[in-house]
This record gives C-alpha cells, sequence and structure tokens, in this order.
C-alpha cells in the first residue's frame, strides 16, 4: 500500500473528527472515563497481588509441637508437611536455636540476665518449623490438614490478613470487570453514533468514490481511522492523569501514614505503568476500531 | 464492447422497471439513450455499473460476465467506467483540483501521476485557469465540465453520463455535449441518457429509445450538425 493513501486515509479521519467535534469529544470523554477506571483497578489489583506475593514470602506459618515429641517424630512431621504441594520452603527451628534467638532479642545488652538459665533451656519444646507457601490463599488447607496431625501443638498463622487480601482482590477484581465492562458498551455506543454521523456528513463523498471505483477499504479506512484515533486520544489522556496520580498518592500515603511502609510495599509507577500504558491504550484503540468497523460495515455496502 | 441480452429488471412484486432489453454497444461508439421519466433509463446505467442486479437476463462488459463476478472484483470492474450526473454530483469543500484528483486518490494513485493527469484533463475540459476555485463560483456547464473531468482522469474506457444536460441552460448544454462529442473521438465509448428530445436531434447519432421499460428503436438519426 501507498503511504499516499495511508496519509489520505489518517488525514480524512482527522477531517471527520474535526467536522462533528462535540460529538467526537463526548466519545473521547467516555473512553477517558473507560480507561480511566481501568487503570485506577488496574492499579489496585496490581498492588495488591504484588503484596499477597510478598507475604507468600515474608508472611509464614510457624507449626509447634507436642513437648513429649522427640526430634526424630519432630522430623518425621516435617517430612511429611514439606511433602505438601502447598510447601514451597520450611526452616526448621530447634529449642536451643529459639532459645538462641530469644536472647539475642530479648537480652541485647544484658546478657548476664540470660545467664540464669544457662543450664536450663525454658524453651525446651519448643521446636517449630516456619513454612512459607506458593500460594497464600491456599493457607487456610494446609493449616487445616496441620492441625489434625498427631503431634501438633499449635499452628499459628495470620488469617484476618490473608482472607482479608484475598477477597478484596476478588470482589475488586469483579467490580472493575462490571464498571469496565459498562463504560466499554457506553464507549462503543457513542463511538458508533459519531460514525454514524461522520457518514451520514460524507455520503456524498463515499458515494463517488464507490463509483469512481474505489475499494471498500478505502471507503471505510477514514472512519475507521477515526474511531481509533478517537479511542487512543481517550485512552492517552487518563494514562497522562494516572501517571501523575498514581506517584503523588504513592508518595503521600507514605509520608502522611508512615506506619503503612511497614506493612504494604507499593509497586514503583516505572514498573507499573508500561504495562498499564500498553494495554490501556490497546483498549482505547480496540473500543475504536471494533466500534467504527462494524459501524461502518452497516452502513457502506458496495 | 457491451452487451446486454434479454435484460429484465423488476423491483418488489411485478413492478418490471425493464423488459427483454437487448442492446450491444461496440468500442468507441457514441449512444444516447432516450426516454420519458421512468422508462428505465437510469436503470440501465445502474445495472451496468453493476450497483444492482438484473431480475433475468445477461449482461457483458470487454467480455466479462457480470452475473459471475465476485463483489470484491466490483470496485476494480467500476474503473472501466467514468460516470456523470446531473446534479453535478462535486464536493463542495474542495476546489476544482482537488474535486477531480479525489477520484485518483480514492483508487490510490500516486501523488505524481495525480500531478500530471490532473492539468492534463483540467485542459481537456478547457478549465486550467479555474484550478483553485471552489464549484460553487463557478457556473453549471463549469461544474458539468469539472465532473467530467474527474469522470476521465482515471483513463476509463466508457463514460456514462446520466442527463448530464439536465441542469444546463441551452448554451452551456451545447457546450457540453461538443466536449462528450470530442472525447468520444479520443476512442472513448459514450452513452449518454437523456429525455431531452432537442438534444438528440441536434445531435444525431445512435439513438436507443425505451418507453415505460421496453426498448422501442434502436436507430441511426441525422443531426442538425451533420446538416451544417
Amino acid at each position: 500500500m501507498r503511504i499516499s493513501v495511508i496519509w489520505y486515509c489518517f488525514k480524512q479521519g482527522l477531517k471527520n473528527i474535526c467536522r462533528n467535534i462535540w460529538f467526537s469529544l463526548a466519545s473521547v470523554a467516555t473512553v477517558s472515563a473507560c480507561v480511566f477506571l481501568f487503570c485506577l483497578f488496574f492499579s489496585i489489583i496490581t498492588n495488591i497481588q504484588f503484596m499477597v506475593k510478598n507475604m507468600e514470602s515474608t508472611v509464614g506459618i510457624t507449626v509447634l509441637f507436642e513437648e513429649n515429641l522427640s526430634e526424630t517424630d519432630i522430623l518425621a512431621l516435617g517430612a511429611a508437611i514439606g511433602g505438601r504441594n502447598e510447601v514451597k520452603d520450611m526452616i526448621y527451628i530447634s529449642a536451643e536455636e529459639a532459645w538462641d534467638s530469644f536472647q539475642k532479642d530479648y537480652f541485647a545488652g544484658r546478657e548476664e540476665l540470660a545467664e540464669g538459665f544457662a543450664q536450663d533451656n525454658p524453651l525446651a519444646g519448643s521446636a517449630s518449623y516456619e513454612i512459607h507457601l506458593y500460594d497464600i490463599s491456599a493457607q487456610d488447607t494446609l493449616v487445616a490438614w496441620m492441625q489434625g496431625l498427631e503431634g501438633v501443638r499449635q499452628v499459628n498463622y495470620s488469617s484476618t490478613v490473608v482472607a482479608g487480601f484475598a477477597g478484596f482482590n476478588r470482589m475488586m477484581g469483579l467490580l472493575s470487570l462490571v464498571m469496565t465492562g459498562v463504560l466499554l458498551l457506553v464507549a462503543m455506543f457513542l463511538i458508533s453514533n459519531t460514525i454514524s454521523v461522520a457518514a451520514a456528513f460524507r455520503k456524498q463523498e463515499s458515494q463517488i468514490m464507490r463509483l469512481v471505483g474505489a475499494t471498500n477499504f478505502m471507503i471505510r479506512a477514514p472512519f475507521v481511522v477515526e474511531g481509533v484515533l478517537i479511542g487512543m486520544i481517550g485512552a492517552g489522556i487518563p494514562l497522562a492523569g494516572i501517571y501523575v496520580l498514581y506517584s503523588r498518592s504513592v508518595a503521600y500515603l507514605m509520608e502522611r501514614f508512615p506506619i503503612l511502609s511497614g506493612i504494604f510495599t507499593f509497586l514503583p509507577v516505572e514498573e507499573i505503568y508500561p504495562i498499564m500504558a500498553a494495554v490501556a491504550m490497546c483498549l482505547g484503540g480496540g473500543i475504536g476500531f471494533f466500534g467504527s468497523h462494524f459501524t461502518i460495515r452497516k452502513y457502506m455496502k458496495v | 464492447m457491451i452487451e446486454i441480452l434479454d435484460v429484465c429488471k423488476a423491483y418488489g412484486t411485478g413492478n418490471r422497471v425493464l423488459r427483454d432489453i437487448n442492446i450491444t454497444i461496440r468500442d468507441g461508439e457514441f449512444v444516447f439513450i432516450m426516454g420519458r421519466s421512468g422508462s428505465g433509463k437510469t436503470t440501465l446505467l445502474r445495472l451496468l455499473i453493476k450497483e444492482e442486479e438484473p431480475s433475468s437476463g445477461e449482461i457483458i462488459v470487454n467480455g466479462i460476465e457480470l452475473q459471475r463476478m465476485r463483489r470484491r472484483q466490483i470496485p476494480r470492474y467500476r474503473r472501466n467506467f467514468g460516470i456523470v450526473f446531473q446534479d453535478f454530483r462535486l464536493l463542495m469543500d474542495r476546489n476544482v483540483f482537488e474535486n477531480v484528483a479525489f477520484a485518483q486518490r480514492v483508487v490510490g494513485a500516486s501523488s505524481r501521476g495525480i500531478r500530471e493527469s490532473v492539468p492534463e484533463m483540467l485542459k481537456l475540459v478547457g478549465l486550467s485557469s479555474k484550478y483553485k476555485s471552489l464549484p460553487q463560483h463557478l457556473s453549471g456547464g463549469e461544474q458539468q465540465r469539472v465532473a467530467i473531468a474527474r469522470a476521465l482522469v482515471n483513463k476509463p474506457e466508457i463514460l456514462l453520463a446520466d442527463e448530464p444536460t439536465g441542469n444546463l441552460d441551452h448554451q452551456n448544454a451545447a457546450g457540453i455535449m461538443d466536449l462528450l462529442w470530442d472525447i468520444n473521438r479520443m476512442g472513448t465509448t459514450v452513452v449518454v441518457v437523456t429525455h431531452s428530445q432537442e438534444i438528440v436531434d441536434q445531435m444525431g447519432g445512435r439513438v436507443i429509445t425505451l418507453d415505460r421499460g421496453r426498448m422501442i428503436s434502436d436507430e441511426i438519426r441525422d443531426g442538425y450538425e451533420d446538416e451544417d
């Protein structure tokens, strides 16, 4: 295809936008709203997933055993736990190691206080396993299974945080899907309307094109270009806004609520933005393409 | 060559617009298709450019059987024709040059080709000096000349003119008909649809007359110009 043909289609698409500027602006605004919501939910969901992933490597399950259980039995139980598919890695902490760690944490600088326990480990019988999972959502299943094991005295885990995050993430995913879907339909409808108006405006031109032997592609291309441009512009505006909004929001949260920084880690904008921008541009362009393509097919037949 | 064989065209149930039409037009001919409003002249043109399908019969243009033609082949087929309308159908927001160039741009002609052939066409129709003018600043005759230039710029083999003088005064009409004769003398087949007895009497040549969808005559007439 000649460059002049591509340029012609592009120019005519731009002209169409300018001719029906108010319709075009309404379509751009709807696409913008749709893409903005998408980006917002995308940021939230991606960050929650990132936090959950972090938790999977930092938040562990601690399994404590009956005091009268021998180390051989504990190791045998450990082998059974380690054989489960959910388990990513596990560390055995013997009673001695537990006491050493406790001493370091609580008697730092006053080691003489711990000397009274030199011959008598107060944490005898506190051998444990610290377990990390591949997928934190499998935690409940594994905990229930371990609690049923004979010789297991106690299983410590953070059920509320995990359940809360998993549930919140699911809810956000669903909500974003519904809202983006509704806005997507509205945007498609508006683009379709805009293209219909443009087609009516250029009816005579299209008739002449048909009669001089222009191909369907050539007749339809300016309208599809118009739709895609509206979609891309509609996606570009919220993307610029979301970049600023995201960076400032994260900085604000970390500055205003420093306690959060110990609990949550947000993805840096440089990491989340390229994927979000690519998906959003495809979404905007896609809405424009399909909205215009199907409308113009209906209006223009050889 | 155009061959129209036993062609009938009906809309809905029984509204027969054309009945058993048989016409052969050889390359390079100048033919008038004459008849009153509603006689089926324009429908015949629409069948030729495959805007409509005949209900029965066969149309063959330059050896191509139109009924067997695939949809995607239609645009290329239509490039065999240049078409001129009574109402000119010019793009009012573009100047004369752009109106003529439009026909080339939309079939993917190169910019260089456009720069060469548009001035050539404007010279042929006598509008070289008005290439920058907008259509609304031209007379009816000049607008029709622009439409003819646009119809010819892609070098079609056949020029179809549907009531080309219908909106023009006598003097401009005569000028347009002279131009169509000149174009025919350069080798282009010209088919002019008209209801104007005056034009036909003046120009003469081959005249096919339709009446209520039937072809009632196909004759060679002498024109006033021939008598001169």
